[in-house]
């Protein structure tokens, strides 16, 4: 498992290559990249700056994960989130997930994106032509983390 | 008790205040926020009944009852946009 908060870019052929680095009972890998857009609510945006809250940061990811790993039979995740200003075009998120076959690390790449979405403490500030503005947490968003609550 | 209390994003700014130690009486988060509401202008406005936003102790997203124990790190802030 890895859980990486960081400003840095990173790369999903590196971080996949090292996913499966040396063992050969991988049989799938979803993987997701999230990226800044240059447009949000129907205005330009220019950069954005995340930020976060450390400590409780790595401490919900590292949950997400667990519950992921409770609910299919995961051999690898790897989940990387930028803080700090990004540009339009930049990845902002990645998540990977490797298992024996692709319906679970479909299942679980999905899961473990749409709990961050709602549950990781991290803040968005866009920076657009009227000026700063923190974005607005979605509605569709907490659909989409309570499609997987047990029913 | 002691607590220390974190704001972020939308509220830092608002409050314009990310930390600081408070001697609380109460017992409960939403004794907290009551108190913190009664300061009044922004805190008020912000921490209003209608108004979303979320209250983790020592690092957990809680409910309004869940009780404060003694040396808490509370942070109050905004629904959270990563991803």
């Amino acid at each position: 498992m890895k859980i990486v908060v960081r400003s840095e870019a990173f790369d999903l052929g590196a971080e996949v290559d090292a996913m499966r680095r040396g063992r050969t009972d991988i049989g799938a890998i979803a993987s997701f990249v999230g990226l800044a857009r240059d447009m949000n609510e129907g205005s330009g945006v220019a950069a954005m700056t995340l930020e976060h809250y450390p400590g409780m940061t790595e401490k919900a990811l590292g949950r997400l994960v667990e519950e992921a790993k409770s609910r299919w039979a995961l051999l690898d995740v790897t989940v990387i989130h930028r803080i700090g200003r990004l540009l339009p075009g930049d990845p902002i998120v990645l998540v990977a997930v490797a298992s024996s076959h692709r319906g679970e690390a479909f299942a679980a790449c999905e899961f473990i994106m749409d709990y961050l979405k709602t549950r990781a403490p991290f803040w968005k500030k866009e920076e657009t032509p009227a000026g700063e503005r923190w974005v607005e947490a979605r509605a569709s968003d907490d659909a989409a983390a309570a499609r997987w609550d047990p029913p | 008790m002691k607590l220390r209390v974190l704001y972020f994003a939308r509220l830092r700014e608002r409050f314009g205040v990310a930390e600081e130690s408070l001697d609380f009486a109460g017992a409960t988060v939403a004794d907290l926020v009551a108190l913190l509401r009664a300061r009044g202008g922004v805190w008020s406005e912000e921490l209003a009944g209608g108004r979303a936003f979320r209250v983790a102790v020592n690092q957990d997203i809680v409910a309004p009852d869940a009780s404060l124990p003694d040396q808490a790190e509370v942070a109050i802030f905004p629904p959270v946009t990563g991803g």
